[in-house]
């Protein structure tokens, strides 16, 4: 870099991350709708014989939507921000860029052998950890690439000081590498018994222990993953687009280490009632509660942001959708520690409230986000105006609508059914066997199917726009300081 | 003191890790000390019977059907005694499910039998009028995978001192002795089902995916 002049950055890691968040938002979702469509009409699971029923799709679908469309969006907007908060490009150095592109191409790699082992109905059975122990080696080579990389780039920063968004980046490779390597924790039955499968592996964890591990990971992956990531990317985004700096830096530090230190303990709510210590069970429905301050923290900081600014809500709808993407998370938020209270938790445990929970989380506060960033990233990326600002419009109000009718439709189903579980009559015989309580909620799944299609259908529209502004969107001479500029 | 962390990547970093890596520390660590101890007279799992679970895991059935039944007076009536964590001892891994798409499994074996299980498996909706699950046909082509199986519980008794080969216990013996005994055991099986398919192959030395599953989910007791 020469005085005086600004930094060029290299965007040929972020670019390929982007391409990928939208190829795996596309496939995660097709696949996600799908089986919605499947538990309301289930003559679809004979799409295509053994490989397609509900069950071989759907850990393909969590895995598809959580590691291949928002984890590669984590990576495209860390190859993003990364340089230009730390005031340095990864052009300077040949040794992050062969990092950076192998993170990539291994990350691949390793995705599509996790699609075919999937399909194959090769699974440890954990969610959200399904993949067999040669899948877990190459997962953890791709993390660890990535640890180089930010490390790395941070080693050779300009700027001294690390910005929000790099903590967050930071806590979620430590976060994600300290669970996934203690829940995947395996023994390869080939190589002691000599004999069956070579890929067969049986877990270092028995019966309630392993339990405790999978979902101190399970929630956990979500927090490092959904959460931390996320916070990351809204940190940087939102006062770019709006031009407003963040409301308040005490609040940042508030939110984060509140958040770090809480988080981990409200695993244990997905444990309530079950055979694991009562004291155990006590503190993860504590802790759930406790999780509204940092969490709300986080969102107020990033709501107030735009204090005395709202009116930009109503001129850009990029705003829109990370003031939305805030206000799910604020829900969620405060929906998770509600499930935790012990009673709402018996009654809705095993119950549709549950997904219907994670999915305000994913297409409320994720999706918006990573589409808002792609969204963000695109104009700079490839220096050209984004395509269209009604087609986001558009897009927004339909996906908006596809959120409101998948949530509300599962929390009345939930409900239902957690209700008509418990039923008895003054005899205190049960009222209703399962197949009935089935049977009231299949209206309910139609309603959710439709929302998630709506998604699906705005996400097309998404990609519609993207590569329309890659294609043929007006040149810019030079790089847009906030608002990104888009066509009507 | 936060700025300096700020300046400092590498004191950052440790500083996360230990603060998220406490609650590890406290919460799950102290159960590995205690849990984990099979109740009386629990026994590990016989070679088909993990053959069956393999399968069962291998479809996902956990996506859809818990292992967990808690303590209420409605779980109780409808799938029998709530869970208690000496019960899973040897299950690894757990298959406790997050979602009840159908009812719980963990008791299916006190009040359901082969048959039921095997029209289940070839065509839900004949048992369960309305029911969503995809029918799973196909358990009635493909051969289970003894092999694995057998290479599983060898492992769990070599690597976690699972007792097999104990007076009274679950014999597991050589390959070729656990060969012998899957037969005898899915022999009683395929004489409980109606599928002319399966027990022709079961005369051939075959042993379906059907036959181990059925086997797992009567052991569910």
């Amino acid at each position: 870099m020469h005085p005086g002049n600004a930094l060029s950055y290299d965007y040929t890691v972020a670019k390929c991350f982007m391409f990928a968040t939208i190829l795996f938002g596309i496939i995660g979702m097709a696949i996600g709708t799908l089986i919605a469509f499947q538990m309301a009409y289930p003559n679809l699971n004979y799409l295509a014989g053994e490989y397609a029923t509900f069950s071989r799709l759907r850990p393909l679908h969590t895995s598809g939507v959580i590691f291949g469309f928002m984890l590669s969006g984590i990576w495209a907007t860390w190859y993003y921000i990364g340089q230009r908060v730390l005031k340095v490009s990864m052009a300077e150095s040949k040794f992050l860029m062969i990092i950076g592109k192998l993170h990539f191409w291994l990350y691949m790699f390793t995705m599509i052998f996790a699609i075919i082992s999937l399909f194959l109905g090769i699974t440890t059975s954990k969610e959200y950890a399904e993949l067999e122990w040669p899948l877990d080696i190459l997962v953890v080579i791709v993390w660890v690439l990535w640890g180089m990389s930010i490390f790395g780039l941070i080693g050779i920063r300009r700027e001294k000081t690390l910005y929000i968004s790099l903590w967050y980046y930071i806590a979620t490779f430590l976060g994600i590498a300290m669970l996934y390597l203690f829940n995947n924790m395996e023994v390869p039955t080939y190589f002691v018994a000599g004999i069956g499968k070579w890929y067969h592996s049986v877990s270092m964890y028995a019966g309630t222990n392993d339990a405790l591990v999978q979902w101190w990971y399970g929630h956990n992956a979500v927090a490092f993953v959904f959460t931390v990531g996320i916070i990351a990317q809204i940190y940087y985004f939102l006062p770019k687009e709006s031009g407003q700096p963040i409301f308040s830096y005490k609040l940042s530090l508030f939110a984060f280490w509140g958040l770090m230190f809480v988080y981990l303990w409200a695993g244990g709510h997905h444990l309530i009632y079950s055979t694991v210590p009562d004291w155990m069970q006590t503190m993860g429905s504590v802790f759930s509660i406790v999780l509204i301050l940092p969490s709300w923290g986080s969102a107020i900081n990033i709501m107030l942001t735009m204090k005395g600014e709202w009116s930009q809500l109503r001129e850009s709808p990029l705003i829109k959708f990370m003031i939305l993407a805030s206000t799910f998370y604020m829900f969620s938020t405060l929906e998770g520690p509600i499930l935790s209270i012990k009673s709402v938790n018996a009654l809705a445990h095993f119950t549709d409230w549950i997904p219907g929970h994670v999915h305000d989380g994913t297409l409320g506060w994720v999706g918006f986000m990573t589409m808002a960033a792609l969204y963000h990233m695109t104009p700079r990326l490839f220096k050209r105006e984004l395509y269209s600002k009604s087609l986001m419009e558009i897009q927004f109000w339909i996906q908006t609508i596809g959120v409101v009718l998948y949530f509300s439709s599962m929390w009345i189903a939930g409900i239902t059914q957690g209700m008509m579980w418990r039923a008895t009559d003054k005899y205190g015989n049960l009222i209703y066997s399962f197949i009935d309580t089935v049977v009231a909620i299949v209206p309910y799944y139609w309603i959710r199917a439709i929302g998630g299609l709506l998604y699906l259908i705005g996400f097309f529209i998404f990609t519609y726009n993207i590569y329309k502004t890659i294609a043929c969107g007006r040149v810019l001479d030079k790089e847009p300081k906030s608002a990104s500029p888009m066509a009507v | 003191m936060f700025s300096w962390l700020e300046k400092n990547p590498f004191f950052f970093a440790v500083a996360v890790f230990i603060v998220i890596a406490y609650a590890g520390i406290v919460e799950v660590l102290p159960n590995f000390t205690e849990n984990a101890r099979p109740i009386e007279g629990k026994k590990p799992y016989t070679v088909l019977q993990l053959a069956g679970r393999q399968i069962y895991i291998k479809e996902s059935c956990n996506a859809c059907h818990s292992q967990l039944i808690r303590p209420f007076k409605s779980e109780t009536d409808r799938y029998g005694m709530y869970s208690v964590s000496g019960e899973y001892a040897y299950d690894r891994p757990f298959l406790w499910g997050s979602k009840r798409t159908g009812p719980d499994l963990m008791r299916v074996g006190s009040y359901r039998t082969t048959d039921w299980h095997e029209n289940h498996m070839w065509e839900p909706t004949s048992v369960v009028p309305h029911s969503i699950m995809p029918a799973y046909k196909h358990m009635f082509k493909n051969d289970a995978d003894i092999e694995t199986a057998y290479a599983e519980a060898l492992t769990i008794k070599k690597v976690f001192n699972v007792p097999y080969d104990v007076p009274d216990g679950i014999k597991l013996g050589s390959w070729k002795d656990a060969q012998e005994e899957v037969k005898a055991e899915a022999q009683v099986i395929v004489d409980e089902m109606k599928n002319e398919e399966v027990k022709k192959a079961f005369a051939k030395g075959e042993i379906k995916e059907i036959v181990a599953l059925i086997a797992y989910l009567n052991s569910l007791k």
